[in-house]
């Protein structure tokens, strides 16, 4: 029999479904809706009392129009009216429109909670899980408040069914992932963890991944999961459970619950009970045989399931990283699938093997795969399984198939899907760097790569290839003579043109004596390319053109006529026209040793991490990478050209190396302030800066930002020029700022630009600005911010406009800190002291020690402590000098509870500030910020 | 952990939306659309994992899809799922719904979308597997549906209207798909535009 029948449902619910089916047209559609809607509507308002019937039937007509995506905006009371409801259709219907379209922030969740209390405590397993689902779904810190305290009572309780402990476990684990705090350990931990013993197959596998969470958080207190687990998935790998019930999926015995066991197992190292590591290692043999055995069936559900266990368990093995026999068995189990015909198979041997790489053990293993692995990424269809094969290329890269594996990524560019080839490009840059023996294979690498994908290859691999070969004399002259025949194909990239120029500008000369490459053909060829090219690249060219000069004082009639033409000297571009003007006056006026020297050879960069890399690692985050940190040593080889380079050189380069922050090459980088007269050494800046000489600039300007930690309002810069006043405002994890632009002077500020660059962890959308400030204006922006997670670094606000043709750059760091998505909490001092025991981790507590620098004023330190944003506990602290505060901080992944205590000592002038939150890096953030404002 | 549950058919037409994390309706609509768009396009026989879209996480989560004639379903999950457990659960989904509605349909899913709720229910709690014993979730609503019965008194006389409507909406044969070893009928519908 089915389980629902065909005929039961509403009749006016499915002749409503039917009339939308039938419409014709969108209008039609939305008109029925909104008919409907109408209707909905006066019968909920209408003086008739609706019976439990037609309540579910409008209810079930709402779902199904909140389907479709149009906004339902009443409704929610009714369905609240139903949740109290003693038939079971009714009070389901009205839990199922809550857990859809109620947001945790509703204000109904208080009438919500009294009837999931009633359910709750009804001794109904049904209307329990019901009142469970709710809460799981719903999960909203007030629902937290009320039931946390509840929940782990019936989850351990000798008398709860086993339906009601599954949803428990799991309505469990929601509250303590959306607030931490609220869910105290306790009594009830090993009890929990005993569940993993459970008769019942379903409560086992819910609490597993209550445990698992659980452990993965305080991984001390769940140990004792270990054994138990290991028993567990020995029973049910051995087929010695009877009690598998109805749990064996496809001749499969309990596929899930094996998987989430031995997801389970990687939140801890090996055991290290001797018998305990026998017999788990027992286990993993049996695995990787019973892959090797004929299937018991020819359905993929069956291989899927057996093999869903296999790679958990190879996952382990990579995890553990210390069994040398697991591990090539592990790494032969994938190299089979990798010539599988499911490519779900091949898909996830890829991905696996990645990992595999990794470790010392199979990294070897893993390489004789290479050649099945360039197959993949020629063959596949799949992009998914062809970025996976181009993964696992760049995890088993190392010295000696380097070459080999660049030059198949290379080709492989050549056809690659557009969404994947930024990251290529970026991968190529790094293994050809990384692996370099010989440089001109280097250069050759990333000139082919400019070649091949142009558009794709970021100013940090193009300032890169010109950092390499600054540093290293021995590769110089190779790079010149390549980039001089790349730059003679018909169509070149541009940025090509930027290398070409900058590396013949330098080091042209050592071609020069080839009447083939003599300095004028130089100069003719790339000045070919000139008029094709943005401004920026006109304005490296024309450096390279003053350097040419230098170089080669027999071209200096042919430029000095090109820098004069009306083209250049008129150029409508003041930056273009500037470098024009100052290298012809420059060129004609100047000695030849002045020359010399202004024009010096660039010196060698310092050393530091590739900039490429760091741009990978934020495409990818953090992780994706590491396979690559571990190699720092050549690297540092790579650049170590440092032994190079003249006294003279030196000097310059103290003023033109940017600092490590800053873009390579310092092209981007603000001149120092000191550059108002052009002395030689900051004239080699100009050379370089897109600035130009004539720029004012500062650093981030960074003393405003602590002013506003405790205050929200107020002026957070102010020159001779520009005044910015702020003002914000934030509720839960969101905020608003309002900025204020003041035109100090009469003159108009022209080509007017904010930006404004937010670290990940916030979001936000600004509007732009108004491009002219007229004099003595005020212009205002604002910026949304949302918080996703917490964070350390502030946005930067970036401003860049014209004052009487002098370009003007200020950057400001904009104080958005973390406290400002406090929500205050008031709690008594019981509570208070209760949570401050339970964050006793020594990672969740920040303190520091400092001597005051203001006075030590209470109204003041109060004021402040309330700036902050949480609440400030009266008579929780026996001491009553001391302060106590409270305040959870909203992020739209987590709230964070956070404790606060700050003990003054007026004799000594110095105080005591302790913080505690959930998370780590919250609680230093916190008091960082805090030590600041006292 | 599972981030959303979505079914629609081969128009992108949403037939179950289930997210286990807070987005708003605008959001979730979008997400709908660019999951489709990401999963229509790809041949069949490709593999049945991908990349999640940018609205949902980017490459942090994955979309683990099956197609079953005009329906797609995507589990969109993180990092601590195992891929094949979840295309288990896929099928165990189907099989379920394909036994509490006798040769399951898309006109079903859309004529019962409370049922659809609740056996997803049974199965999959904030996000976290509840129960993959086919047996277990089918008991679960079929003493559900016994209830339902008992209460529904009055209420049961349109129950054949019902049906007389929805036979109604089948104008051409149905057709069988194999999706392994069951079977599920389903008819060719008239696209839902």
């Amino acid at each position: 029999m089915p389980a629902v029948s065909k005929g039961d449902g509403m009749r006016g619910l499915a002749v409503f479904i039917s009339d939308i089916r039938n419409c014709k047209s969108k209008e039609a559609e939305i008109k029925r809706i909104n008919k409907e809607l109408a209707n909905i509507r006066s019968k909920f308002k209408g003086d008739k009392a609706l019976d439990g019937y037609s309540k579910k039937k409008y209810v079930c007509k709402l779902l199904f129009i909140f389907l479709l995506g149009h906004d339902i905006d009443f409704g929610h009371m009714e369905a609240v009216n139903l949740l109290s409801s003693n038939k079971y259709t009714e009070k389901q219907i009205g839990y199922l429109f809550i857990s859809v379209l109620v947001n945790s922030n509703s204000e109904l969740i208080r009438l919500i909670n009294n009837a999931i209390k009633n359910d709750l405590s009804s001794r109904n397993p049904t209307f329990m899980c019901l009142a469970l689902h709710c809460i799981a779904n719903v999960g909203s810190r007030e629902m937290a408040e009320a039931f946390a305290g509840e929940i782990p009572r019936i989850l351990v309780a000798g008398d709860t069914m086993d339906s009601v402990k599954q949803s428990a476990a799991l309505c469990l684990l929601r509250l303590y992932k959306a607030s931490p705090d609220l869910v105290l350990m306790g009594e009830w931990t090993s009890r929990v963890v005993h569940l993993l013993n459970d008769q019942h197959m379903g409560v086992v596998t819910a609490a597993i991944s209550l445990i698992t969470c659980l452990s993965s958080k305080n991984p001390d207190e769940f140990k004792t999961c270990v054994s138990l687990a290991v028993s567990r998935l020995s029973r049910i790998v051995s087929s010695a459970s009877t009690d598998l019930q109805d749990y064996t999926y496809y001749f499969v015995p309990a596929p899930w619950l094996s998987c989430k066991l031995l997801r389970l197992l990687q939140c801890y190292p090996p055991p290290e009970d001797g018998a305990v590591k026998g017999r788990l290692v027992e286990c993993l043999e049996t695995i990787l045989n019973k892959a090797q055995e004929p299937p018991k069936s020819k359905k993929v559900q069956h291989s899927n399931a057996k093999n869903a266990i296999l790679f958990e368990a190879i996952s382990l093995i990579i995890h553990y990283d210390s069994e040398p026999n697991l591990l090539v068995r592990a790494c032969n189990q994938l190299g089979q699938f990798l010539q599988h015909r499911e490519t779900n198979l091949r898909y996830l041997a890829l991905e696996s093997m990645c990992t595999l790489a990794s470790s010392e053990f199979s990294h070897e293993a893993v390489k004789t795969h290479i050649e099945t692995v360039i197959n993949a990424l020629k063959t596949e269809r799949d992009v998914s399984v062809r970025q996976r094969a181009a993964d696992l290329l760049y995890a088993m890269c190392d010295r000696s198939n380097a070459k080999q594996i660049v030059a198949e990524m290379l080709s492989y560019l050549e056809t690659a899907d557009y969404s994947i080839r930024e990251e290529m490009v970026l991968k190529v840059a790094i293994l050809a760097e990384k692996y370099a023996v010989d440089y001109s294979w280097y250069v050759d690498t990333i000139l082919n790569l400019i070649r091949i994908a142009g558009d794709y290859v970021s100013e940090e691999v193009w300032y890169r290839v010109i950092q390499i070969v600054i540093n290293r004399d021995d590769v110089q002259g190779y790079a010149a003579k390549t980039v001089f025949e790349a730059l003679q194909a018909p169509a070149c990239h541009e940025n090509m043109v930027k290398v070409g120029g900058y590396i013949l500008g330098e080091f042209g000369n050592l071609i020069a004596g080839d009447p083939r490459s003599s300095p004028l053909v130089q100069f003719n060829l790339l000045h070919s390319k000139f008029h094709l090219c943005s401004v920026p690249t006109r304005a490296l060219l024309l450096s390279a053109y003053i350097k040419f000069i230098n170089l080669f004082p027999e071209t200096k009639a042919t430029i000095q006529e090109v820098l004069r033409s009306d083209s250049q000297i008129r150029n409508s571009d003041v930056e273009l026209q500037q470098r024009a003007v100052e290298y012809l006056k420059l060129s004609s006026i100047a000695s030849t040793d002045v020359l010399a020297t202004v024009l010096e050879e660039m010196p060698p960069f310092p050393e530091r991490e590739s900039s490429i890399l760091a741009k990978l690692k934020k495409k990818k985050g953090p992780g994706a990478v590491s396979v690559e940190l571990e190699d720092g040593k050549e690297r540092g080889e790579l650049n170590g050209g440092g032994d190079r380079g003249g006294d003279a050189a030196i000097a310059a380069s103290n003023a033109s190396t940017p600092s490590p922050s800053a873009d390579l090459l310092g092209l981007r980088s603000t001149a120092p302030a000191s550059g108002a007269t052009p002395s030689a050494g900051s004239l080699l800046v100009d050379v370089f800066s897109e600035a130009g000489p004539s720029a004012t600039s500062a650093g981030v300007n960074d003393d405003g930002f602590l002013r506003f930690v405790c205050k929200n309002n107020g002026v957070l810069f102010e020159n001779q020029l520009l005044q910015i006043g702020i003002k914000s405002e934030y509720r839960q994890n969101l905020g608003r700022m309002y900025l204020f632009y003041g035109n100090k002077t009469s003159v108009q500020f022209v080509s007017f630009n904010t930006t404004v660059s937010c670290p990940g962890e916030l979001f936000r959308s600004t509007k732009t600005v108004e491009p002219l400030v007229e004099g003595g204006a005020q212009v205002q922006q604002v910026i949304n911010i949302e918080c996703l997670t917490d964070f350390i670094d502030a946005p930067l606000l970036n401003i860049k406009f014209r004052y009487g043709g002098a370009l003007q750059n200020i950057s400001l760091k904009l104080p958005v800190t973390i406290n400002k998505f406090f929500q205050p909490t008031e709690m008594a001092a019981a509570d208070f002291f209760q949570r401050w025991k339970q964050l006793s981790q020594p990672q969740q507590e920040a303190q520091k020690i400092f001597k005051a620098s203001h006075g030590m004023d209470t109204e003041v330190l109060k004021a402040k402590l309330l700036g902050l944003g949480t609440a400030l506990l009266e008579n929780v602290d026996p001491n009553p000098e001391n302060y106590v505060c409270a305040g959870v901080i909203q992020t739209k992944a987590q709230q964070v509870g956070c404790l606060l205590r700050l003990e003054p000592n007026a004799q000594a002038q110095m105080y005591r500030l302790t913080l505690r939150s959930s998370k780590d890096t919250v609680s230093q953030r916190v008091c960082d910020l805090l030590a600041e404002q006292f | 952990m599972i981030k959303a549950i979505l079914i629609f058919n081969n128009h992108g037409k949403p037939r179950l939306s289930k997210f286990y994390e807070h987005y708003s309706e605008d959001t979730e609509q979008q997400i709908i659309r660019e999951t489709f768009h990401l999963v229509s396009k790809r041949d069949e026989n490709v593999c049945n994992f991908l990349e999640g879209g940018m609205l949902i996480g980017g490459s942090e989560n994955k979309l683990i899809y099956r197609h079953y004639a005009t329906l797609y379903f995507v589990f969109c999950v993180d990092s601590s799922e195992s891929e094949l457990g979840i295309l288990g659960l896929i099928q165990v989904f189907v099989e379920t719904l394909d036994k509490c509605f006798e040769n399951v349909c898309e006109l079903d899913l859309i004529f019962h979308v409370d049922k659809v709720h609740n056996i997803l229910a049974e199965m999959v709690m904030g996000g976290m597997v509840l129960e993959t014993n086919m047996n277990e979730i089918i008991t679960q609503v079929d003493a559900q549906n016994k209830m339902e019965k008992s209460e529904a008194g009055i209420a049961g006389a349109p129950a054949r209207a019902v049906s007389a409507v929805k036979n109604m909406n089948l104008p051409e044969m149905p057709r069988n798909i194999n999706i392994g070893d069951i079977s599920i009928k389903v008819p060719n519908l008239p696209s839902f535009k």
